[in-house]
């Protein structure tokens, strides 16, 4: 089988994702093509060479409809030999185009591909998109859909996290980000974006907020207390958890991922197409592995994955040096420390989607880069990037550095 | 066929059908009238004479609904789905062609229309009702576990929209004829004779023989994508509250929700191929069999008073004495005057009984402020309440019933001094929930004119009254007794007596084997919500709060000291003496029981874990649901057995209406046959070798009925044992 490598990897900043958002003012398709169009410009990439550009989006209506990778591809100037797809594992939609792109490498179906992501929030609101899961009774009764954060909310009643523990890990995220932004640990991915004038929008990500501490999460109110209690949802969830005697609701804007703007892209390829074009390969996609678990928690996929694709690359877990989780709440990374036996100080460590933000088709592929950024830095010779995924679903996927 | 129709066509035009079932009180939905209802619409549509018809009804009512004999015999068949769904879209066809023919429908609503009376209604272009008593218009049929499946769900949707057409649905709501016009469910609403002529005006006045959503452009009121906001939001936010609420045990309001969500999305035709596809579905299901039997047929049989003895003639009672001015003797008065009846209300002094009829005046005061009654009704009311300690003012009651403690003794004192004052003719009853009533009968001078009256806390709300006839209860008592549930508008059951009588047993079955699981280990959060899921109102250990600990615990010491070497104290006993001596825990009362109260509401009192250590296993909610439902299908089955039912319907009755058990499940008979006797004995034999031998013990009257195939209801139905012992008597 032949081997699928990571060359390089960019990303954009992550602005608010709102209309006053550093990057309201860039279309999604703009904002996916600066950044394809960076990943090109600083390898020299012909880009006839680009067998395919697999993006993540997961609202993918309006300006993110049709097929955004296609379109962004041609916006970028490449060459329209290039072919785009656009792909939806919800949160999971990054990772998931990497690991589709490296899946057609090591099938010896593609030499040279791009792999990323774009979410506009601030453009195209998140449930946009629609979808039966929640709506259309039949699917909804039979799934027992509940909200994301409602299950945020039973995942940590469930496990008996308490409030100030999931305040005391998204204060310390800000703290991480904040130091890796002083450090200048990002410095190597981040492909600032420019308006139509070519000047700087954004260079830094916006969201972070360094004084970010247990004292000052604890004045916000929990988010999803309303739906849960008033529409049935923790009802619902307490009839799939029956020995759980209460939905406490402790997750609220402080402790949940933020809603951004913001892109990605890996350029992935073979050995041989990397020595053709001078480029150097920075570590090996050892394996990946996606899988679904009970749709109503929804949100401990993540072990499950990981667990997988360990098993695919025949390594354990303490064989990892560093771990990447999306910080889509609190309470997903405590439990996946708990239920992988991770230290804390192995995982996220330069914060996450809690204090950056969390574009939804974008960021597995962007915690795969950071991932990989870190591992050098650090030394570090293996590593897994993870996400928790809607409707119980849980991504992984394994690198080596070369 | 027999024509339920009178047809008349006048020299404009106007074809007046009227429904009029021959020999009957009401119109009912059988085989006759909708093949007269066929038979009418394709005549005046192929009738070049007809130029609008005009559809009403010789009854009080408009369409009564449906054929219950039908409706009977059917639950006892196997369904046919393919054979179900081409008969109802038929009659669902029928009602299209009436709104599609290109000739004027008008119907004048003389009466009631609920269910498919209303259907055929909606399906005409103009409605107009009569502004009489009793005026009622709507779809129920949620509230048998169905949906209105010839048209309702479509018609509601296009009329109203989603938002509108949902909570009616959902709740069947049964509307009032001003309601019902405002919301443009009814186009006019007119005096009673003036009925006839507004329809005919309408019919005259060249009207459109089109619905809105057979003309070009028409869009649903509000929306209809279901990707709309508004829309959206709605759909997410009710397909929450209805599992949350049902516990995914009740298919109907799934289904009503699907209707609408399927329908608006597809044009009429279609949207009423999936409705209909939905009703056959609901019919196929046990859960709306089921219903209907207990709720609907049982239910009513029982209020037309099945048991009352034909040979004794009908007694309206004037006046009646209650015996105890407290909470339950307050409530039976104010319910009893609120009937018409004359009431005289005794207590040991005057301040006590007083006492009682304030709370009539609270609770009537209330009702005053809120609208549902007036100034001069509620005055009326309390005219008819005498508060008094005289017990010589008992003189005129034809019936007293004794609303006092649950003490032998001061029963017998106060049954002694009524006994003085009535007249031989008058009844006794007793409102006891628990003492036998044969034994309470002894120390009266006429046994034979006193019967048990068990009615519910609170008397206003619950609908139940268990009747119960002692040793030597006469015919002419239980014939009195029963005319009394009667005025009351109450359901009355039947069962003799024995200790528990039939609801308090039954409930207690219940009740015991939660506080059991308690002490096992099993954790109470469990158990709670196990009882939730299976369809309980409230779990057991919030129940036994509410009932008071302290007050088990002293009815169990008082079991022990009357029945002394025959006392088999229930397996909860233990754990509430427990609860009650040494942690002083008495419920909701003060605080504390199996759940700690507080401002915040209530939680499951963390000290449990520590008198009973949780087991680290604990069983999967499936099991713990299943003991709860077994112990009450094994006590109920002893019953029957036992003696105590004098039918299954008063069991399923009874348990439905009076002690909380899931009417989607329409009592333990009706779930008995449902389930399968071979699985009730195996499971229960199952719980008797893993749990308990003796609460899992099954009678060898349910192995019998299994071995000859016979089950609680249909046509190879079991004699109860005690209506058998009638007979041979």
């Amino acid at each position: 089988m032949t081997q699928a490598y990571i060359f390089d990897h960019v990303r954009t900043p992550r602005g608010k994702g709102k209309a006053d958002g550093a990057l309201a003012e860039v279309t999604p398709t703009a904002l996916a093509a600066q950044t394809l169009k960076a990943l090109a410009t600083r390898n020299e990439l012909d880009t006839r060479q680009v067998e395919d550009v697999t993006l993540g989006c997961v609202v993918a209506v309006g300006e993110q409809g049709g097929n955004i990778a296609r379109i962004a591809t041609l916006a970028a100037g490449f060459d329209e030999s290039v072919p785009g797809v656009q792909v939806n594992r919800y949160c999971a939609s990054g990772l998931e185009a990497v690991n589709q792109s490296a899946a057609k490498v090591m099938a010896g179906q593609a030499q040279l591909v791009i792999a990323g992501g774009v979410e506009s929030m601030s453009r195209v609101p998140m449930g946009a998109d629609g979808g039966s899961w929640a709506i259309d009774p039949a699917v909804a009764f039979h799934t027992r859909f509940v909200m994301q954060g409602v299950s945020a909310d039973l995942l940590a009643s469930k496990y008996g996290y308490s409030r100030h523990e999931l305040d005391a890990y998204a204060a310390e995220s800000h703290r991480r980000a904040a130091q890796a932004w002083a450090e200048g640990r990002f410095k190597r991915s981040i492909v600032p974006v420019t308006d139509i004038l070519g000047l700087t929008l954004l260079s830094n990500d916006e969201t972070i907020r360094p004084g970010t501490s247990v004292e000052s999460l604890g004045a916000l109110k929990p988010a999803f207390a309303q739906m849960g209690e008033q529409a049935g949802f923790d009802a619902l969830a307490l009839q799939r958890y029956p020995d759980v005697e209460k939905v406490r609701h402790l997750h609220h804007a402080g402790n949940s991922s933020g809603i951004v703007d913001g892109a990605c892209a890996l350029l992935i390829g073979s050995l041989e197409a990397g020595r053709a074009l001078g480029l150097t390969p920075r570590a090996r996609i050892r394996s990946f592995a996606s899988i679904g678990s009970e749709p109503t928690i929804m949100l401990t996929g993540p072990s499950f994955a990981a667990e997988r694709a360990l098993k695919n690359a025949g390594m354990r877990a303490a064989d990892i040096d560093l771990w990447e989780l999306n910080e889509a709440f609190s309470a997903v990374v405590l439990r996946f420390m708990q239920a992988m036996d991770v230290a804390h100080d192995k995982i996220n460590v330069n914060g996450g989607a809690i204090a950056m933000g969390h574009p939804l088709g974008a960021t597995g592929a962007m915690i795969l880069g950071t991932l990989l950024d870190e591992m050098e830095r650090r030394g570090d010779a293996t590593g897994l990037a993870t996400l928790c995924v809607g409707a119980g679903m849980g991504i992984a996927t394994v690198i080596e550095r070369v | 066929m027999i024509d339920y129709f009178k047809s008349e066509l006048a020299g404009n035009g106007i074809l007046t059908l009227t429904i009029d079932q021959p020999d009957s009180q009401a119109n009912v939905m059988d085989r006759h009238f909708i093949d007269s209802l066929r038979h009418h619409v394709d005549a005046a549509l192929a009738d070049p004479a007809v130029k609008g018809v005009l559809l009403t009804s010789a009854k009080s009512s408009f369409v009564a609904g449906a054929d219950l004999k039908a409706l009977e015999a059917s639950l006892s068949e196997t369904p046919d789905a393919a054979k179900l769904y081409s008969e109802c879209r038929a009659f669902s066809a029928l009602l299209r062609k009436i709104e599609t023919g290109g000739k004027p429908f008008a119907c004048a609503l003389n009466g009631a229309a609920l269910g498919g009376g209303f259907e055929i209604a909606l399906a005409c272009h103009y409605r107009c009702a009569a502004d009489v008593k009793g005026m009622m218009v709507g779809l129920p049929e949620v509230g048998v576990g169905l949906l209105p499946g010839a048209g309702g769900t479509q018609r509601y949707l296009r009329m109203l929209g989603v938002a509108r057409a949902l909570p009616l649905l959902l709740q069947g709501s049964q509307i009032k004829p001003a309601k019902a016009l405002e919301m443009g469910l009814i186009d006019a609403l007119v005096p009673a004779e003036a009925l006839l002529d507004c329809a005919r005006t309408w019919l005259t006045g060249s009207p459109d023989a089109s619905k809105p959503w057979d003309r070009k452009g028409f869009r649903i009121p509000g929306g209809q994508n279901p990707l709309e906001p508004a829309i959206a939001q709605l759909f997410l936010g009710s397909n929450a509250s209805v599992q949350a609420n049902t516990c995914h045990n009740l298919p109907a309001p799934q289904a009503i929700l699907s209707c609408l969500y399927e329908g608006m999305q597809l044009p009429m035709d279609k949207a009423l191929d999936i409705e209909c596809k939905y009703f056959v579905r609901l019919n196929l299901d046990p859960v709306a069999g089921n219903m209907i039997r207990t709720l609907f047929i049982n239910k009513g049989k029982a209020d037309r008073l099945m048991h009352r003895p034909d040979s004794i003639a009908r007694h309206k009672h004037q006046t009646i004495g209650v015996l105890g001015a407290g909470l339950m003797g307050a409530g039976l008065a104010l319910v009893a005057a609120q009937a018409g009846i004359a009431v005289v209300l005794i207590d040991r002094d005057q301040a006590a009984a007083d006492k009682g009829k304030d709370y009539a005046r609270t609770r009537l005061a209330r009702d005053v402020e809120k609208g549902r009654t007036t100034q001069d009704k509620m005055d009326a009311i309390l005219s008819r309440i005498t508060a008094t300690s005289d017990y010589a003012l008992l003189q005129d009651a034809s019936l007293v019933i004794e609303a006092v403690f649950e003490d032998r003794a001061v029963k017998a004192e106060v049954f002694a001094r009524a006994e003085a004052a009535l007249s031989a003719s008058a009844i006794l009853a007793s409102n006891t929930s628990a003492l036998p009533i044969t034994g309470l009968a002894a120390t009266l001078g006429r046994p034979g004119n006193f019967i048990g009256l068990h009615f519910f806390s609170p008397v206003e709300r619950m609908p139940l009254v268990e009747v119960i006839k002692g040793h030597e209860t006469s015919e002419h008592a239980l014939a009195l007794a029963l005319d009394f549930v009667g005025q009351l508008k109450k359901t009355p059951i039947l069962v003799n007596d024995s200790p528990g009588f039939f609801t308090s047993r039954f409930f207690g079955a219940f009740l015991n084997e939660g506080i059991t699981m308690v002490a096992e280990g099993i954790s109470p959060v469990l158990i709670e919500q196990a009882a939730h899921l299976a369809g309980y109102p409230v779990g057991p250990l919030a129940v036994a709060d509410e009932v008071g600990l302290d007050l088990a615990h002293k009815g169990a010491q008082q079991r022990r000291q009357d029945e002394g070497d025959n006392y088999h104290p229930g397996s909860s006993v233990p754990v509430i003496a427990e609860l009650v001596v040494k942690h002083g825990r008495h419920g909701r009362k003060n605080g504390m029981g199996f759940y700690e109260y507080g401002d915040s509401g209530k939680q499951l009192w963390s000290g449990l874990a520590a008198i009973w250590p949780q087991k680290t296993e604990q069983p999967d909610v499936e099991q713990v649901k299943a003991r709860l439902l077994y112990a009450q299908l094994a006590d109920a089955a002893r019953t029957m057995a036992d003696g105590v039912l004098f039918d299954a319907a008063d069991g399923d009755v009874g348990a439905c209406l009076g002690v909380g058990f899931p009417a989607y499940l329409g009592g333990p008979f009706s779930t008995m046959d449902t389930l399968g006797l071979a699985q009730v004995i195996a499971r229960c034999e199952l719980l008797a070798r893993e749990v308990s031998a003796e609460r899992f013990a099954i009678p060898e009257l349910l192995r019998d009925m299994a071995k000859n195939g016979q089950r609680f209801y249909g046509k190879n139905a079991l004699v109860a044992p005690a209506s058998r012992k009638g007979e041979a008597a």
